[in-house]
């Protein structure tokens, strides 16, 4: 299966009283780079975990292509979508391509060993996130962004046609944010994979992905281009902040830039 | 990519060496004793025994080591074996390097339904009446550990560690207050939470032997997925492992073992905490290697305790105190001696 949709329909969630997701229909098609930005506790980490199956929403549905997410096997399930947290948990010493080889786990039978494939899908997806030099290093003893780096290089290495990435950038330095976004997008436009990326950097989404969704307490709020979607007026109504969209002088893209003085 | 297959190779050779240096360990230490035996002479018992040929061996040797020495040694070996298997799992599932076979209060369950037996001096099965009432504790003490924590449908590491903490607490009351009562059988119940081989029979050899070898092998068929989910449940959902069943599944297999090592030798710590560790610096935190080197580092710290009490030592000393005094410094020289240089491996 090469092309994945994802379907959200009539999608809710909460705790109790309190709504996280309130009915939301969204789609994602393959081919494209999607983006979901939003405040804090908008709900896009939920939205993400029940589209990964790793919760089960109050009430409606999401689906991969024709079928429910939760009608897969757990194994079905890791062959067409890689996870990447917000958080994850280094407590033991595995090294960094121990844990990237991990990666493969959802190819791998058990009991059995690695192939030649295993490895240069390991090797390539090391080399994209720079992390070659970190192999033997044990994760323990890495950085924040490096931890990121070698997280994202396990998802990719999973070769999965649907990637969910939650804020996959956020302790990475520059450079490592650009060659992850950029990526990305080259495996979305090149292999028509289906990845949806939750970034709290508005220009990073700009700069990148083909489709924005911004979330508001649990509902959609706009949806399209980044053209089409980040006004002034939606910033100030979604953020509570004052900002300028310029085009770039090339007209390649939009800036933002906020207005430190003020806010709402 | 040839770094990695280099590397099991090694590993594949420290468990072998492991392996071998425990069967060495097991042939002299069934030698030593009151009667002093020749390695040479236990082999040949062993020997004659297993083709059961009649015998040129020594007669009094032949009974001494078949039916004294051999059932306590197989049965410390059992048992250090299970517990440090259990530890291993533990530590990955609870996703703690702190945890341990106790953590979830197995072993106050066992002591609790073992100091119950001591008080009342209950005797309805015979002798092994005090077994099974410590099996009955911990069995009943580990559902009530996960009923408590299961709630959620996840059985989560925190909820699980938490649950096990508040009802080893009430347990560990409940024996502190046996003990007040028990005048003088306080010292029966004191002596059995210290764990001891003593008298050990083939039937508490081959229960234990029987139990870690299987408990063994189902946490082995799942050790890649243990590795995974040690690196946490929701990364391991999204590489296709079945966290909740997994989880369940070794939670109980690593709890029945110590549960029934607990059950024949007392309350032995250290073991299960310490021998994961050290095995980690050796080969590594990969689950499929360290499970075994654990059991068998495992197997071998308590056949040493056990023999240096049983005939090194004047007197029989609880095995649990010799357990960490034999480890606790080789720990802390493998520490500090790995700090310092190549680190974890």
């Amino acid at each position: 299966m090469n092309n994945l949709t994802y379907t959200v329909r009539e999608l809710s969630f909460g705790y109790g009283q309190s709504d996280i997701l309130n009915g939301l229909n969204l789609t994602f098609e393959p081919g494209k780079l999607h983006a979901i930005v939003g405040p804090n506790g908008s709900g896009k980490s939920t939205l993400l975990d029940i589209m990964a199956g790793h919760r089960t929403p109050t009430s409606g549905t999401v689906l991969i292509n024709e079928t429910a997410v939760e009608d897969h096997t757990p194994s079905q399930l890791a062959q067409l979508t890689a996870m990447v947290p917000q958080e994850f948990n280094f407590n033991f010493p595995f090294t960094v391509v121990d844990a990237v080889l991990m990666g493969r786990h959802p190819h791998i039978p058990r009991f059995s060993r690695p192939s030649n494939d295993d490895a240069t899908i390991v090797k390539s997806a090391m080399k994209t996130m720079d992390i070659i030099n970190l192999a033997d290093r044990p994760l323990s003893e890495l950085s924040g962004g490096e931890k990121q780096r070698t997280v994202v290089a396990r998802a990719l290495a999973q070769t999965t046609p649907g990637l969910l990435l939650d804020e996959p950038t956020s302790s990475m330095d520059i450079r490592h944010a650009l060659a992850a976004m950029t990526e990305l997008r080259r495996l979305a436009h090149a292999a028509n994979h289906t990845i949806i990326v939750v970034l709290h950097d508005l220009n990073l989404a700009a700069a990148f992905c083909d489709t924005m969704v911004i979330l508001k307490n649990g509902r959609l709020h706009t949806q399209g281009t980044a053209a089409e979607t980040l006004t002034t007026e939606t910033l100030e109504d979604v953020f509570g902040v004052h900002a300028q969209i310029t085009e770039k002088t090339d007209s390649s893209g939009l800036v933002i830039t906020y207005d430190s003085k003020e806010t709402t | 990519m040839t770094a990695p297959s280099r590397t099991n190779a090694r590993t594949g050779l420290m468990i072998a060496l492991l392996a071998l240096g425990l069967g060495i360990l097991a042939v002299i230490t069934t030698g030593m004793g009151f009667i002093s035996i020749a390695p040479g002479d236990v082999l040949a018992v062993l020997w004659e025994s297993v083709c059961g040929v009649a015998g040129s061996v020594d007669a009094l040797h032949q009974s001494v080591i078949l039916e004294v020495r051999l059932p306590r040694i197989l049965t410390s070996v059992s048992v250090g074996f299970g517990l440090a298997v259990a530890g291993t799992v533990f530590q990955g599932l609870l996703l703690n390097p702190l945890a341990d076979p106790f953590t979830l209060g197995v072993s106050s369950g066992a002591a609790f339904g073992a100091a119950l037996a001591l008080l009342l001096g209950l005797t309805f099965f015979g002798p092994t009446t005090l077994c099974l009432m410590a099996f009955l504790g911990a069995v009943i003490t580990l559902f009530a550990v996960i009923a408590m924590s299961g709630r959620d449908g996840e059985l989560s590491p925190t909820n699980l560690i938490l649950s096990g903490v508040i009802v080893s607490a009430i347990l560990s009351a409940g024996i502190s207050f046996i003990k007040y009562m028990a005048d003088e059988r306080v010292a029966a119940i004191v002596f059995w939470l210290m764990g001891s081989f003593v008298s050990r029979t083939w039937t508490d050899a081959l229960l234990t032997a029987g139990t870690s070898l299987a408990g063994f092998a189902i946490c082995l068929y799942y050790a890649r997925d243990l590795n995974i989910m040690s690196l946490g449940a929701r990364s391991a959902k999204s590489l296709g492992v079945d966290t909740g069943r997994v989880r369940l599944i070794l939670l109980l297999t690593a709890s029945l073992i110590s549960a029934v090592c607990v059950s024949v030798s007392g309350i032995i710590g250290f073991v299960g905490l310490i021998i994961p560790h050290l095995m980690r610096f050796v080969v590594g935190p990969d689950n499929r290697w360290l499970l075994p080197a654990s059991g068998l580092g495992g197997a071998m710290l308590l056949l040493c305790a056990d023999t240096t009490s049983r005939a090194i030592l004047p007197n029989e000393v609880p095995i649990g105190v010799l357990t960490a005094l034999i480890g606790g410094p080789i720990f802390c020289w493998i520490f500090t001696r790995t700090r310092s240089g190549r680190r974890y491996e």
